[in-house]
Parts: structure tokens; C-alpha cells; sequence
């Protein structure tokens, strides 16, 4: 009889942690593969207007970014505060975005060269003239597909 | 002396904890963001000794933005907001005839001989100045793609009973398999043949 009575009442066995580790570990491993460390950090203010007729910018691999603005705080005494292009992490006049997009273009897959877009990331505050320069120097290196990278929302919040 | 088994056993009950944190910095770290906006096409250098074409002036739609941001369409100031509607109505106008070869079928629109003759032949051109600030465009951009879109949307419902934004971000997304693909490509271009967006953008004036 003895053999049988050591089963207390009541206890429930406790939950094996024992594979917690593994299961973290695994998650883990996901977050590591999926993250994407940003390649430059930006050095102009980059706050992008809203717009609702947008299209999701899929396949990252063939999109080519520019960035314009005001150069932020830490650059302002030795740029200005005039807005100003940002390619990768170097400030640019309009003249240089020809030879960069040539550049990009031929790091590139050889069969992504002709399927290639440029984002352009141009904060709300810049001027049209900029924007006109490097569309003209765009045509110029027939890189002609452009995304106007916005967020989404109403267009109407940009004219406030 | 105490009996020795061996090296002692390390513990692994803190492995969890260091895992757990390793977990958190790249939870916290990770974007999976994808870009949007709005597509655009750049006209291509043209050769300098072609001819322009010549389009007829009711066939062009004109948009001028100036530095305050203030629009002038069809010589006429306009505010922002109704921009939509009087795009959509050149659009959608085809003026020409019945029986004439640019006649428009599907139009809905007031068909007036003084506006645009058929969706194909219309243009919009947007001009604007150094001085007007890139928000101001984006939000003239947003409403003219707008009203293409609208228009497809229309021509979407009523041929294939589904809306041609769905039916386009359906065709573009690469999770899409090839098959369904194939089919959205053809309705796709078909309603991009109704309306094609040609939506020409003049070199900004610079006084």
C-alpha cells in the first residue's frame, strides 16, 4: 500500500523550462536574420509630406535613395540652412546625383540595371528648384522611374 | 576531503535570461518597414532637332503652381481642394463627336467640344516655380494621380467588377503568384489604356 500513498493531493508538477532556452533562441535567431542595420545615417531633416495615392515601394534591392533637406543642427554652421542633397553619407550639389546614380547603377545585378527606381526622400520644407535640378540631371543619366517617397495620409495636411 | 565527480556541472539556468535579452535589443532594433509614394515617370531627353509634336491647345490641361503656392488651372486661380473634380471633368469630358475616330464610348463626361477630345489625347501639364515648396507639389501630385485613379477605379468596377488600385498593388506585390499574375497584367494595362496618365512635367520657370 505504501508504494502508492506518496502522491501528495493537490500539487501540480511543475512546467518544465527546460527548452525555453531553445525556443528563445530560435526567436532570436529570426530577429538576427531579418534585422537590417541602416547603411547611412541621415544628416538632413527628413520629414516627408502625407499623400494618399501612394504605392508600396517593394524589392528594396532596386531602389536608389536621395535625400534632401535642411542639414540638422550639427551641420547647420558648416552647411547652412539651405536644404541640401544627402547621398549616401556625403552632402552633394545637384551636379553630383548624375555620376552617383551611374555609380549605384553598376553595383548593381546586371539584369536589375534597366528595373532600377530612385526614391526621392525630400523633406516637406524644400524648394522646387532643388528638386527640378535633380529631376534634370535624372533625365540626363535616363534613370527616368522616380518614387516621391511620402507617408501616408491626407495630402491636405501638407499645406498647412 | 569532499569527494570530486569530475569538473562541477556549469549551470544553465541563466541562459535563458541572456538569450532573452539578446532577443529584446534585436526586437527593439529590427524595422520592417517597406517606402511608399507616388510613382512617377521622368519625360526623356528629347533629341534637340525633333519637332515637338503639336497638340491641339483644348487637349491640355495646365496647372501652374507659383511660389505661394497658389494654382492657376486653365488660366483660371483655383483652389486646391476642387482640383480633383476639374481634372476628373477634362478627363472624362470627350468632346469629340460621335463617329469622329477619337470617340469616346465610355466617358461619362459633359462632352464639350471646347475641352479635351477623348481620355487618350488629354495631357495634363503641371509647371511650377523654383520658390514652391515641395509640399505644395506633392499635394498637386496626389490630387491629379487622384483623379486618374478615380476614373480607373470606374472603368474597373464596371468591365471587371473589382477596383483598379486593389487590382495594381494585387499585381505588384511579389507574393503574387505568377498565374493570378499573368491575368491582373492584362486588365491592368487595359484600364491604363482607358486612361493613360500623361501628366507632363514642364522645367520650372525660374523668374
Amino acid at each position: 500500500m505504501s508504494k502508492f500513498a506518496k502522491k501528495k493531493d493537490g500539487e501540480v508538477p511543475a512546467v518544465s523550462t527546460a527548452s525555453l532556452p531553445d525556443i528563445v533562441f530560435m526567436l532570436l535567431f529570426f530577429f538576427m536574420t531579418v534585422t537590417v542595420m541602416k547603411d547611412s545615417s541621415l544628416k538632413v531633416e527628413n520629414v516627408l509630406p502625407n499623400a494618399s495615392e501612394v504605392k508600396k515601394l517593394e524589392k528594396k534591392d532596386r531602389v536608389i535613395y536621395i535625400y534632401v533637406g535642411k542639414p540638422t543642427r550639427e551641420y547647420e554652421k558648416t552647411f547652412g540652412t539651405e536644404p541640401k542633397i544627402q547621398l549616401n553619407d556625403k552632402f552633394a550639389s545637384p551636379s553630383e546625383v548624375g555620376d552617383y546614380i551611374l555609380m549605384e547603377r553598376a553595383k548593381k545585378p546586371q539584369e536589375l540595371q534597366n528595373v532600377l527606381t530612385t526614391a526621392l526622400k525630400v523633406d516637406k520644407n524644400a524648394n522646387m528648384g532643388l528638386i527640378s535640378d535633380i529631376k534634370q540631371e535624372l533625365r540626363k543619366v535616363n534613370a527616368l522611374k522616380v518614387n516621391y517617397t511620402t507617408y501616408e495620409g491626407d495630402a491636405f495636411n501638407n499645406l498647412q | 576531503m569532499a569527494r570530486r565527480a569530475g569538473a562541477p556541472e556549469v549551470s544553465a539556468g541563466s541562459m535563458a535570461d541572456i538569450a532573452f535579452l539578446l532577443l529584446i535589443f534585436f526586437l527593439v532594433t529590427t524595422t520592417i518597414e517597406t517606402d511608399a509614394g507616388l510613382d512617377r515617370m521622368l519625360p526623356p531627353m528629347e533629341p534637340p532637332t525633333e519637332e515637338p509634336p503639336i497638340i491641339k491647345q483644348k487637349n491640355i490641361f495646365t496647372v501652374n503652381i507659383n511660389r505661394n503656392g497658389q494654382l492657376l488651372v486653365e488660366d483660371e486661380i483655383l483652389s486646391i481642394d476642387k482640383l480633383r473634380e476639374k481634372a476628373k471633368a477634362f478627363l472624362d469630358n470627350g468632346g469629340a463627336p460621335q463617329g469622329s475616330p477619337d470617340y469616346c464610348s465610355y466617358c461619362k463626361g459633359q462632352r464639350n467640344a471646347e475641352s479635351s477630345d477623348n481620355p487618350s489625347k488629354a495631357i495634363i501639364s503641371l509647371k511650377n516655380d523654383r520658390e514652391t515648396k515641395y509640399s505644395t507639389y506633392i499635394t498637386v501630385q496626389n490630387e491629379l494621380v487622384g483623379a486618374y485613379n478615380e476614373l480607373r477605379n470606374r472603368e474597373a468596377k464596371r468591365l471587371f467588377g473589382k477596383n483598379y488600385v486593389d487590382m495594381e498593388a494585387e499585381y505588384l506585390n511579389p507574393e503574387t503568384e505568377d498565374s493570378v499574375k499573368e491575368e491582373l497584367k492584362e486588365k491592368v494595362t487595359r484600364i491604363q489604356g482607358l486612361f493613360p496618365q500623361k501628366l507632363s512635367e514642364a522645367e520650372t520657370s525660374t523668374e
